[in-house]
């Protein structure tokens, strides 16, 4: 353990409706043994101490699993660490003296609420158009009635360890959620259960992802480097092989 | 009126049968009259408000995430129990039900227990039904592993994010239903109070976190699935929001709360850093399959642990339990890390640590093959500790992790107050005085998929419930209530923290409601919390206003709930004299250092009745009654 003191520059912004600015605060001695949630922590307990309003930050589990913290840290979503969420990144990762500059995530379809707090509800909106498998609770048949290869089952997996943060979105120059779309519907494309569904799927993830404002892939692949569960653009192709598919089969 | 369990009659095997016969029914057709409010999404809340939506009642759904995607469920590792006996193993519905009753150490009933056991095997088929990505075998089949406390394997697996991918099938499912209208999502919401009108539960008040306004929401039925209360030691395995105050309004506004003490303690969980530590991460349980508990043989032994031969470790749960290894339970396991700690063999900076190590199976099995089944915990412990666990040995201390106590239930999952379910973590079930590894996810799933939808209806069919306006006097008291707690709070403007505060309390009872505890000890807790909230009341700084996102203040509700929650908690723990399962009170224990339990006096479930501010609360036990199984002294040997 060794102890650093960090700048911080962190986008402060009361509402949607008032203008934001980058506010200075200096963190003081710091372990680098910290998450960089928990160094957040201590500049809020001091400026709470010094009567002044702390930073809002979304997270939750801090165990890198829920998805509910993020914020764009020197310029890459959840920080510079690959693969990792910004409650994994640790400050043994950063220098005695370093400037780190927080922002929330940038997106039409991710409107601000307050500081780095900004409203994903649009990715649920996604999922209600069909992210899912149509089963009712009591109509399953026998678990192991349906053998599915290793490699397949791994691959959905792989797929389905999506945890839904916006990373994508916030790294992509459009803004688009095709790694976040792209995951599901290859979740559920590659296992024999999702078949009988893939083509209205396609289709209402699709346009519902459209209609909430997210833009266009351009193969820029920012989104896989961002993402902290490392999902593949191969999810991407997968998406819009399965839309092609959606296309040519119109009757079902 | 003394509690009813509502245990069905007759045999063991054909309960939950029979019962659902005698169920009565809510037509198709009238379901859609009935509004049913589920606060908490995740595996129990979010299964439940599906399965009732699918069934066509009108479910409000609550979260207090942005998402009902996040909830703590998420973070589960390991897996889910079941008695499929796919390993032809020896495994049965009895196995796992046995095995249930054992592990929590003979204070659970015996009826929700072979109930839970018997739904185990609904769940897989629904899960995989659902798109989980269980792991498979090569021939395309589903795969098992063992967990703590069975000699069978029966866990069902995704990696290591079981919990993970359990709660996105059921995210998927509750989203299909507010795709279809039938339920309605209300994220970014805490409840504040129950409303409670003419004895039964007729609606909730929330504060919505964005804008800070209270609502108010009436229904036909209330569910609680509102998890667990390790975060009263501010320090847990919990995600940070977690909190007791829905079950803690619930209580006081007249619902039972059943063994408010028992508090798991896992026993591998990433060490205590230091001071600014704001939680504690949690390694799977399943490590233990393979991987090795160890200290040196010797106290203050420095030496990297590669250095110490074979001959100078102790692999101390090898020994003293050979016949279940390191997958003795999970209140075993820690009690045993803490002794060897506390005989100064722990290891680390802090001497609060013991080995977990990999080195063997990864000469047995190979690193690939030891990777495919830890590869992702591995790389977690990695980010977390800048150690990488395939060359040097974990290192691994006990931490607050599961709460088998809440709100008191019958074996319908309703509370004592009428129209109140509680479900998963939130009630006190099935787990008795210790939960085995891979049954909480089997418990919140069995009761949102499979129980509730069908007692809940039974209950509704009966029920007398007049038409209620929002605007009654009961909703106008809860909705100023509430408002009094906010202002209170926003008033005070003292000079700590809420985290301060928070982080104290946690070391209170850590230290004398913890892994180990006596009379002494509580006694002192019961003494120093009403001082610790005293002070809270007249120094706390909560900055900001009510009227947006304030998450200092919403903190502050739940640590001021917390406060008033610790002083039942040590009380249970007090009048409990003897030792089960998570609950070890020093001076109640084998004279190999196992509990001791008293089943003479203590074979039966504490139920705390609320009888005002200032009062002490009321004791009332519900006998525990054994008729399937001998409760014995437990041993892993």
């Amino acid at each position: 353990m060794q102890s650093i003191n960090l700048t911080l520059e962190v986008w402060r912004q009361k509402s949607r409706n008032e203008p934001g600015r980058f506010v200075t605060y200096q963190t003081g001695p710091v372990s680098s043994d910290l998450s960089f949630l928990e160094m957040l922590d201590i500049v809020n307990e001091q400026l709470i101490l010094a009567d002044d309003e702390p930073i809002v930050f979304d997270h939750d589990c801090r165990e890198g699993i829920c998805g509910m913290c993020g914020a764009v840290v020197n310029g890459h979503a959840h920080g510079p660490e690959a693969a990792t969420t910004l409650c994994q990144l640790h400050l043994r990762h950063f220098k005695d003296g370093d400037t780190i500059v927080i922002e929330p995530f940038r997106a039409r379809a991710f409107p601000l609420i307050k500081d780095l707090v900004v409203d994903r509800s649009a990715f649920d909106n996604i999922i209600a158009a069909g992210g899912y498998i149509s089963v009712n609770t009591g109509s399953a048949p026998e678990a192991n009635s349906i053998p599915i290869p290793m490699p397949t089952a791994e691959q959905a997996l792989d797929a389905a360890e999506c945890i839904g943060c916006g990373a994508c979105v916030a790294a992509c120059p459009n803004a688009a959620a095709m790694l976040f779309t792209g995951a599901r519907i290859s979740h559920l494309a590659l296992l024999p259960q999702g078949h009988p569904e893939r083509t209205l799927r396609a289709r209402a993830m699709l346009n519902k992802m459209d209609s909430e404002g997210f833009g266009n892939c351009r193969n820029e692949r920012d989104c896989e480097l961002a993402c902290p569960k490392s999902i593949s653009i191969r999810n991407i192709a997968r998406f819009n092989r399965e839309v092609i598919r959606a296309l040519i089969r119109a009757d079902d | 009126m003394p509690l009813d369990p509502k245990i069905p009659k007759g045999p063991l095997a054909t309960k939950w049968d029979t019962h659902r016969f005698h169920c009565r029914l809510v037509s198709p057709a009238n379901r859609r009259k009935y509004e049913i409010i589920v606060v908490g999404a995740g595996l129990a809340g979010a299964s439940a408000s599906a399965t009732l939506a699918e069934l066509g009642y009108r479910v409000k759904t609550f979260c207090l995430q942005d998402s009902p995607r996040r909830a703590h469920s998420i973070a589960a590792q390991g897996g889910i129990n079941a008695a499929k006996n796919y390993r032809n193993d020896g495994d049965s519905i009895h196995r796992l039900f046995y095995d249930t009753i054992k592990g929590g150490d003979f204070r659970a009933r015996e009826a929700n227990v072979y109930r839970l056991a018997q739904i185990s095997n609904q769940i897989i088929d629904h899960c995989v039904a659902q798109g989980v990505p269980f792991a498979r075998e090569y021939g395309g089949l589903l795969a098992n592993r063992s967990f703590g406390g069975a000699q069978v394997s029966r866990t069902f697996y995704a990696r290591g994010q079981t919990g993970q991918q359990l709660l996105l099938g059921a995210y998927g499912a509750l989203m299909r239903q507010v795709n279809t209208g039938s339920v309605t999502i209300m994220p970014r919401r805490e409840m504040m109070d129950l409303v409670v009108i003419d004895g039964r539960a007729r609606g909730i008040i929330t504060r919505n976190l964005i804008t800070g306004e209270f609502e108010t929401h009436a229904a036909h039925a209330v569910v609680l699935a509102t998890g667990g209360y390790g975060n009263i030691y501010c320090l847990s395995t919990n995600a940070m929001a977690s909190n007791a105050s829905a079950i803690w309004r619930a209580y006081k506004r007249g619902a039972a709360l059943a063994n408010p003490s028992f508090v798991q303690i896992h026993p591998t969980c990433i060490p205590v850093h230091g001071e600014a530590q704001s939680k504690l991460t949690l390694m799977s349980e399943s490590l233990r399959n393979d991987g090795r508990v160890w200290v040196p043989r010797k106290p203050g032994d420095s030496r990297p642990p590669s250095e110490i031969p074979t001959e100078d470790r102790d692999y101390f749960l090898e020994t003293q339990y050979p016949a279940f290894g390191n997958l003795v339970p999970r209140d075993v396991a820690s009690r045993n890390a803490k002794q060897q700690c506390d005989a100064g063999k722990g290891v680390g900076d802090t001497g609060r640590a013991v080995y977990l190590d990999f080195h063997d199976p990864i000469l047995r099995q190979g690193q690939e093959a030891v990777e495919r089944k830890y590869g992702n915990l591995f790389q977690m412990y990695e980010k977390i500790t800048g150690q990488d666990p395939r060359r040097t040995p974990m290192m691994i201390y006990p931490a607050v992790h599961y709460t088998m106590g809440g709100l008191w239930v019958d074996y319908n999952l309703m509370t004592t107050t009428p129209g109140l379910y509680a479900l998963g973590e939130a009630n006190f079930s099935d787990h008795g005085a210790n939960r085995l590894g891979a049954s909480a996810l089997m418990q919140g799933l069995a009761d949102g998929y499979f129980i509730v939808p069908i007692t809940i209806g039974d209950e509704l069919a009966q029920a007398d419930l007049p038409e209620i306006s929002t605007d009654s006097p009961e909703f106008n008291a809860a909705v100023a209530a509430s408002t009094s707690r906010q202002e209170q709070l926003l008033g005070i403007k003292g000079n700590r923290t809420v985290l301060d505060f928070h982080r104290q309390l946690g070391h209170l009872l850590w230290e004398n409601c913890g892994m180990a505890k006596n009379a002494a000890d509580l006694q002192n807790a019961l003494a120093m919390i009403p001082e610790l909230r005293d002070e809270f009341h007249r120094n706390l700084k909560v900055p900001g206003t009510g009227q947006d996102l304030n998450q200092q203040l919403e903190r502050a509700g739940r640590v001021a709930d917390f406060l008033e929650f610790a002083e039942v908690m040590v009380r249970d723990a007090l009048t409990r004299e003897e030792s089960c399962g998570c609950h070890f009170r020093s001076e109640y224990q084998t004279d190999d250092h196992e509990a001791l339990r008293n089943d003479r006096d203590f074979n039966h479930v504490s139920v705390w009745h609320f009888n005002g501010e200032g009062v002490e609360p009321t004791l009332e036990k519900e006998p525990l009654l054994y008729d399937s199984v001998e409760p014995s002294q437990r041993s892993y040997k």
